[in-house]
């Protein structure tokens, strides 16, 4: 009964203090709910505008298209670069554990070099995050094959068809053409980041490089759907990249073939230019090398071998060789001396071997040590007489020398639609003053007329100082590149010619002496060019040229067996042709080659052929 | 109708039509009609967060079927039986968890399975129950508020299966199991000085031990056990698009199976953990605040009945058990939405799972159990 009485008792007060505290436990859960709810309206209310956007960016992406880069031909149709479709091993890193571990199992099914690995990690450097990147190129199909059966081994792993530049033409006309490479980091500074977004590759030299905007094209876009493992669901928006313009090149493929067989074997330089449009026919630097591997990197052995070369293959000597023009310098100094009417036709001197300033022991000696005898300006061109210029350039003067060089293209670029081209030097007395310092000398008028001292021209400029010689002075920029096409359009666009102007003639018939001894050069039976006429089907006008590496001292002879490889004289030529209608003028040096008439001049006369017969063939 | 509902609840005592049958089969007709609305809510939300599969839906209809008949089986046990098992239950619950520490199966890394052959059992889900019964029988064998001795040992009970789930190691369920047994004590009239200090003790030494007593490697460790499952990065990532998922559903939603980061699987776990995100990104604050009203209905519902219970022990098991059931709720929206760190706690009666569901009915159904055997004690 105390029992019970007791426990009722407690019982209320337990019940009251429960009751209590269950009170309290409900003030605590309302609470708690409040709180929650208050996160809601934080998360669902206020910052819902920033997780709209965050799960906007999750599910929509904006993939950029990188437009087809415009395809390059030459003048016959000929295509000189084109893209092929190529598979390509593609890694996305951020969706890779162990990057390595990967590159690991990936070498089991498809071989890679160590520069692929060492290029990806490159590229990865400078990548977007969940950028798609390159470890291999060029894959085949059984590769292709062998990774796709074991594909879910590897995810973040994939193969991508791309298209990839090819030159078909493998190293032909490299030097004009050049190539495209992967954006480095330098580029991708300079390049608009919008319509480089999804471009891989940017040209590199050549018309490749030069005429980027054009060939590039347009970015597009697409903007997917995709869900949490990247797969793309569907394609919301999409605009089209538009497709790079294709490029029509002046340069005659078979022509270019010609010129580099021609120069097989040897160092030197080919420009052979279109005389009424300054088209670039034909533009060889040899040694060259093939592009192809450069497309994708080319490994760092390779790319040694060529760039520590001593014949310098990577080097383009057609627009950046640097040569005295020796004899080749001869008719325009030859022109000057007619049209300042300092000579006449008919008026002669008389070589005795060398010649002499007055009040100076020093001789300046012709190549022929016993002398031409009475030498006319026709005589003094045929057989390269180089008293005769002696004389003239002392008469002339460097001032009128340099004035009238000027005009055809020396001593500044050429405006050849490739970069990096020299502009040579076209010495002066005010050059001379600013660049050392220093007075003209009289004897330096000498030399200066026979091409020689401080005389550099390029092989191109050669052929603009020919081409406007041929062109009674009217002076055209080089070009390679004649037209562009809208991709899927048939109609050319022409770009204009740079008509630079003419020079003015005091005399036409100073020209037309200036041209028939030219013509003589090679179809004479004097002409120092005379063996290349032989079986010739058209009339060739032609310099030769020596062009001295180094200078020899007094009296000391030029010992041409002893004589180290690299130090002997380079061999020149300049021509026109045909001679009465001049469509083709042609440049060549050969780098230690010794004879402008034995090994230039039959150089020209192969690309003179290749172009002019076969003109003729398909006209 | 909640109000109706409550209401009704505390005239229980008047008997007539459907309510009489409810009570003779021992069914609390509010709390079972809270229950359902929940479970329809959790399949309408599950069909579109499983993306639609017809045989998740299917197996979580079976397993809700297989809960509901346990919580009716469950009222039918009257509340004295529950009382002079409870120390069995605990001590068979206490030697399974000994149990599979030694011998239990290990899934997702960690050990919590009892591999009996025909089925696999999760020992740490009885203690759900075993451990607030355990507690609720010692506390009513004295007259309360208990003495400071009696609290000793009442900790000792729910921290001893609360260490041995931490180690297995399992969270969630030893936050849940220990809650449940702290519950027991707060309702028991323990003083607030005691409950005061204990809070304060505990928010004064956790971060004097974290800065001063552990090293690196130690915290690191702390960390991992805390979240064992998910590296730092993962479970960033999970909470990172869980809340822009709840953020982008806005006031209104994007419209049920339209969450665009649960159906293009950018939430992890969608149909788990994670379905309230799913949920809040579907239905909008409108959506959640309707959620919360029911799991409140619910919860208040229990509140009466723990109020109303008329044995010490019914009615401190019945009110840590509702408190509990809040604690679910809390934690799992908690750590959706980014406000607690992430320890795996389902989302009751929503989240796809036939476990929690069964442990949650049983809940249910002591809690009915408790109300609908009233008048047979006091008759």
């Amino acid at each position: 009964m105390a029992d019970t009485q007791l426990k009722l008792k407690d019982h209320l007060r337990e019940s009251r203090i429960f009751t209590s505290r269950v009170i309290f436990a409900g003030i605590g859960v309302a609470m708690l709910v409040l709180v929650i709810i208050m996160r809601m309206i934080y998360l669902q209310v206020m910052s819902h505008d920033h997780f709209t956007t965050l799960s906007q960016n999750n599910r929509v992406s904006i993939v950029p298209v990188p437009p087809t880069r415009g395809l390059i031909f030459d003048r016959n149709g000929e295509v000189l670069a084109q893209n092929l479709p190529s598979f390509s091993l593609e890694l996305v890193p951020e969706k890779i554990d162990d990057l390595d571990a990967t590159i690991k199992a990936l070498s089991e099914i498809i071989s890679f070099s160590e520069n692929d690995v060492s290029q990806f990690q490159k590229a990865r450097k400078r990548s977007k995050a969940y950028q798609s990147l390159p470890l291999r190129f060029r894959l085949d199909e059984e590769e292709v094959a062998r990774f796709s059966i074991r594909q879910h081994q590897f995810p973040g792993v994939e193969i991508k068809a791309r298209l990839m530049r090819e030159y078909p033409h493998g190293s032909l006309a490299v030097h004009a053409l050049g190539y495209v490479g992967r954006i480095n980091e330098a580029e991708m500074a300079v390049l608009d980041p919008a319509d480089y977004n999804g471009t891989t590759h940017v040209g590199k030299t050549g018309v490749e490089r030069f005429y980027e905007d054009i060939l590039h094209g347009d970015v597009g876009f697409r903007k997917i759907e995709s869900n949490a493992r990247g797969r793309i669901l569907r394609v919301l928006e999409e605009e089209r990249p538009k497709p790079g313009h294709n490029i029509f090149l002046n340069l005659d493929i078979v022509v270019q073939k010609a010129a580099e067989e021609a120069l097989q074997g040897k160092r030197g330089a080919v420009v052979a230019l279109d005389v009424k449009t300054g088209g670039v026919i034909a533009l060889a630097s040899m040694p060259g090398f093939d592009p192809n591997p450069f497309v994708n990197g080319i490994d760092a052995k390779s790319y040694h071998r060529l760039a520590n070369s001593v014949d310098r293959p990577l080097f383009n000597r057609a627009i950046k060789g640097r040569y005295p023009p020796g004899s080749t310098l001869k008719p325009f100094v030859g022109l000057a001396g007619l049209e300042y009417d300092e000579v006449h036709g008919g008026s002669d001197i008389s070589c005795i071997g060398w010649y002499q300033l007055k009040n100076d022991e020093h001789k300046y000696r012709d190549w022929k040590k016993t002398g031409h005898g009475s030498v006319t300006l026709d005589d003094a061109m045929r057989e390269s007489c180089d008293v005769y210029f002696y004389d003239l350039a002392l008469r002339l003067g460097i001032d009128r020398i340099y004035e009238f060089n000027k005009n055809f293209g020396f001593g500044r670029v050429t405006g050849v639609d490739i970069l990096g081209e020299t502009s040579g030097l076209l010495p002066s007395r005010e050059w001379k003053r600013r660049a050392k310092r220093e007075a003209w000398y009289p004897g330096e008028t000498l030399i200066t007329g026979i091409g020689q001292g401080f005389n550099v021209t390029s092989p191109i400029q050669l052929a603009v100082g020919m081409s406007i010689l041929a062109n009674y002075g009217l002076h055209i920029n080089p070009k390679l590149v004649y037209a562009t096409q809208e991709s899927g359009k048939g109609t050319l666009e022409y770009l204009p010619l740079e008509v630079v102007g003419t020079i003015p003639i005091v005399k036409k018939e100073n020209w037309d002496y200036m041209m028939a001894s030219l013509k003589s050069v090679v179809h004479s039976h004097r002409g120092t060019a005379r063996s290349i006429a032989k079986g010739a089907k058209y009339t060739i006008a032609g310099k030769t040229g020596t062009a001295q590496v180094f200078g020899i001292a007094q009296e000391e002879e030029y010992d041409q067996e002893n004589l180290e490889d690299h130090l002997r004289d380079h061999a020149l030529f300049i021509a026109y042709a045909p001679a009465e209608d001049p469509q083709i003028a042609v440049s060549v040096i050969v780098e230690n080659g010794e004879s402008g008439g034995g090994v230039a001049a039959p150089i020209a006369r192969v690309v003179l052929d290749a172009f002019l017969l076969r003109k003729n063939k398909s006209g | 109708m909640a109000r109706s509902a409550l209401s009704q609840g505390f005239e229980s005592q008047k008997n007539s039509g459907a309510q009489g049958f409810f009570q003779s089969i021992h069914i609390d007709w509010p709390l079972m009609t809270g229950v359902l609305v929940l479970c329809v809510f959790g399949l309408v939300i599950l069909y579109s967060a499983s993306g639609e599969d017809w045989g998740t839906m299917t197996r979580q209809m079976i397993w809700m079927c297989i809960a509901l008949t346990v919580m009716i089986l469950t009222a039918q046990i009257p509340p004295h039986h529950l009382e002079f098992w409870a120390p069995w239950v605990f001590g068979i619950g206490l030697m399974f968890l000994v149990l599979v520490l030694l011998f239990g199966d290990v899934g997702k890394g960690a050990q919590r399975w009892l591999n009996f052959g025909l089925f696999r059992f999760q020992p740490s889900e009885m203690m759900k129950f075993a451990v607030p019964m355990m507690v609720a029988w010692y506390m009513a064998t004295k007259p309360l508020p208990p003495s400071s001795k009696r609290i000793m040992v009442a900790l000792l009970i729910i921290l001893i299966p609360v260490g041995l789930i931490a180690k297995q190691p399992d969270l969630g369920t030893s936050l849940l199991v220990g809650s449940a047994g702290l519950f027991v004590l707060l309702l028991t009239g323990i003083s607030w000085f005691l409950i005061g200090s204990f809070l304060v003790t505990l928010a004064a030494v956790a971060p004097m031990v974290w800065f001063f007593y552990m090293h690196d490697y130690q915290r690191q460790r702390v960390l991992t056990f805390l979240n064992p499952e998910n590296d730092p990065l993962g479970s960033g990532y999970h909470i990172i698009q869980s809340k822009i998922a709840i953020g982008s559903g806005g006031l209104y939603g994007k419209g049920w199976l339209n969450g665009t980061q649960s159906q293009l699987d950018f939430l992890p776990e969608r149909s788990t953990d994670f379905i309230f995100a799913v949920f809040a990104e579907e239905f909008g604050l409108v959506g959640v605040v309707g959620l919360l009203a029911i799991y409140l209905y619910i919860i208040f519902r229990g509140l009466v009945i723990a109020v109303q219970a008329q044995s010490t022990f019914g009615r401190l098991l019945a009110g840590s058990l509702v408190l509990t059931f809040m604690v679910y709720i809390i934690v799992n929206i908690g750590m959706v939405s980014g406000l607690l760190p992430v320890v795996g706690v389902p989302l009751p009666l929503v989240s796809y799972g036939g476990t929690s569901l069964v442990t949650l009915m049983i809940a249910f159904g002591v809690l009915m159990s408790i109300h609908t055997h009233r008048k047979l004690l006091t008759s």
